[in-house]
């Protein structure tokens, strides 16, 4: 049966949990396309997780066991992907639209001479084709778009589009991939890996919840509240650009236009006004709340819960509730 | 050392974007400006020529005879010259072909690195650096957050979710730059007045080394676009006003627990 891939995201050996909402998309529609799910874990640990991924309705897992996965950028993914694909020929490869994947979605693409859509929200099959929906100039507008008849759809989706869901099928089958690197693919090797992730907070684009501040926070100590709030809402901390220019929260958490894309169910914006440029990052969240003391701060007009005020009154004594609710 | 910047030309960042609703690409009829995300590109190849004089940096850009005033603002940060690839022929590329013009075009150039923004503020698929690499045959060295040139290669933090990786790589390389990277100066009134006169060559697609002409433009889009439907507006929420006494802190935390975030 023809495969539709999986291209597993992982992380310090364990899948990340955009990995199991791509099983969930990947599920929804495979039986229209005629396939079956397939995972394909790039690096050491796959084993360890045969049964989680085949839980969530992945049939087998390639696996290439190298530390060359991840040990020099990019490329040596990208040829064990190639490989993979010329083998297997899939019907589709779904993969996360986070940073570093998508590049080796962008080199697969021409290599195998596919077509990449990235960040869809939604997918759906017509005349045997995946049709992916995607919001574009920060949920302005929504699309839909299809790869090319011929060629491989490459389809990354966004974080927490799909919900992850178990099937109830078994351990997927681990399939060992055989494959070498070119020296072409060994040119630039990483020879450091910092992780930098703070307090086992979640990241920004996975979080279900998200407090975010900006201009109106003042200094830098005004994150240190935000992540005191984020923790008890068990959510990651985000900033806008005003707030990463100014060197208050490092660039990798920026929202917007020239940032990342966020899509988590609650948005909480402290001292954020809500141009155009941050909102182009943010607004697709299910639901959005923000404070701030300007009762014409454009956030208010996508806000779903707004408090006009003072966010060094509001955001502690909002502390102290969820607190007090803890016991 | 010969450094190129591709930059590019995008619906000015503070206003609406839109589709061209027969094309369904981007709608370039209203206001454009240079993309905010390369003024770092430009700013760490100023840098670089700063320390190295011999330095050549040119920059490149795909796009329309109105496009050249963005050619001539990249100019004006100091950059040494543009070329400018204007051909109706590209109108409708996807980030593949695209980035077929953007690879031919910097080869026809000749360059050691070639320093990209990680992603354009209007499409922001952040896949042209990459598929331009791997055209070339080059390392991507993406998402950098420093950036540094040692003996016939570089060396570069490249960012992600949880942190960073720090890579060695060859030249020549392709690299994409984020905002962490450096803080731009604002174009000097010298370097605008300088920009004027600098040279600014303008090619159509003939004037490429090694590009198959029939993988460029809409025709040839392995990414196509069906629909485009605006968003529908949204319903006005609820909005209260603190009274300083922590009156709003509990509306929020009830609206919160009737939606279960708590």
């Amino acid at each position: 049966m023809t495969e539709l891939l999986v291209l597993v995201d992982h992380s310090g050996g364990a899948p990340r949990r955009i990995t199991l909402q791509l099983l969930a998309a990947a599920r929804a529609v495979a039986p229209a396309l005629g396939a079956e799910v397939a995972a394909v874990w790039l690096g050491p640990g796959a084993a360890e997780h045969a049964a989680t991924l085949g839980a969530h309705g992945a049939v087998r897992v390639h696996h290439w066991d190298s530390a060359d996965a991840k040990g020099y950028v990019t490329l040596p993914q990208v040829e064990a992907l190639a490989a993979l694909v010329a083998a297997d020929r899939p019907a589709a490869v779904l993969f996360a639209s986070s940073n570093h994947v998508k590049d080796v979605a962008a080199r697969l693409a021409v290599r195998v001479d596919g077509g990449v859509i990235t960040d869809a929200t939604g997918l759906a099959v017509e005349d045997g084709a995946v049709v992916a929906t995607k919001e574009v100039f920060g949920g302005d507008v929504i699309t839909t778009s299809r790869v090319a008849d011929g060629h491989l759809p490459l389809i990354g989706v966004a974080s927490n589009a799909f919900a992850a869901e178990e099937s109830g099928g078994g351990p997927a089958e681990v399939v060992a991939l055989d494959v070498a690197p070119s020296d072409a693919a060994t040119a630039a090797p990483v020879t450091d890996a910092v992780v930098q992730a703070g307090a086992g907070r979640p990241d920004i684009a996975e979080a279900s919840i998200v407090v975010s501040g900006g201009r109106g926070l003042g200094d830098a100590s005004g994150f240190e509240l935000l992540e005191r709030l984020a923790d008890l809402l068990g959510g990651g901390v985000g900033a806008s650009r005003a707030a990463t220019d100014a060197g208050w929260y490092p660039h990798r958490f920026q929202i917007g236009q020239t940032g990342r894309t966020i899509s988590p169910s609650l948005y909480l914006g402290t001292g954020i006004s809500g141009a155009i440029q941050h909102r182009a990052g943010m607004q697709t969240s299910q639901h959005v709340v923000a404070i701030n003391k300007d009762p014409e701060a454009p956030i208010f007009q996508i806000a779903d819960f707004g408090i006009v005020g003072d966010l060094h009154q509001v955001v502690p004594k909002l502390i102290e509730q969820l607190e007090a609710r803890r016991g | 050392m010969r450094i190129v910047i591709p930059v590019k030309w995008v619906p000015d960042t503070a206003g609406e974007k839109h589709l061209d609703p027969g094309s369904l690409t981007v709608d370039r009829s209203v206001a454009s400006v240079l993309c905010p995300v390369n003024e770092f590109a430009i700013e760490e190849a100023v840098r670089i020529k700063e320390a190295a004089p011999e330095t050549e940096t040119v920059v490149l850009i795909v796009g329309p005879e109105a496009a050249g005033p963005t050619a001539a603002k990249a100019l004006s940060y100091g950059l040494d010259r543009a070329v400018r690839v204007t051909d109706d022929a590209v109108a409708g590329s996807d980030a593949i072909g695209t980035a077929r013009v953007i690879a031919a075009a910097a080869s026809t150039i000749g360059f050691d690195l070639l320093l990209f923004g990680n992603q354009s503020t209007d499409a922001r698929t952040s896949l042209v650096p990459a598929m331009v690499a791997e055209l070339l045959g080059l390392p991507s060295i993406t998402y950098a957050r420093r950036l540094e040139l040692v003996d016939g290669g570089l060396v570069a933090d490249r960012e992600h979710e949880e942190g960073y990786d720090t890579v060695s790589s060859p030249l020549p390389a392709v690299v994409s730059v984020v905002e962490a990277i450096n803080e731009p100066r604002f174009p000097s009134f010298k370097g605008i007045m300088a920009a004027k006169s600098k040279p600014q060559d303008v090619w159509d697609l003939s004037a490429l080394d090694g590009l198959d002409t029939a993988l460029v433009g809409a025709g040839a889009a392995r990414a196509v676009v069906g629909t485009a439907t605006p968003r529908p507006p949204k319903a006005a929420g609820t909005v209260v006003t603190d009274d300083g006494a922590g009156s709003s802190a509990a509306e929020l935390v009830a609206w919160m627990a009737e939606r279960k975030f708590v």
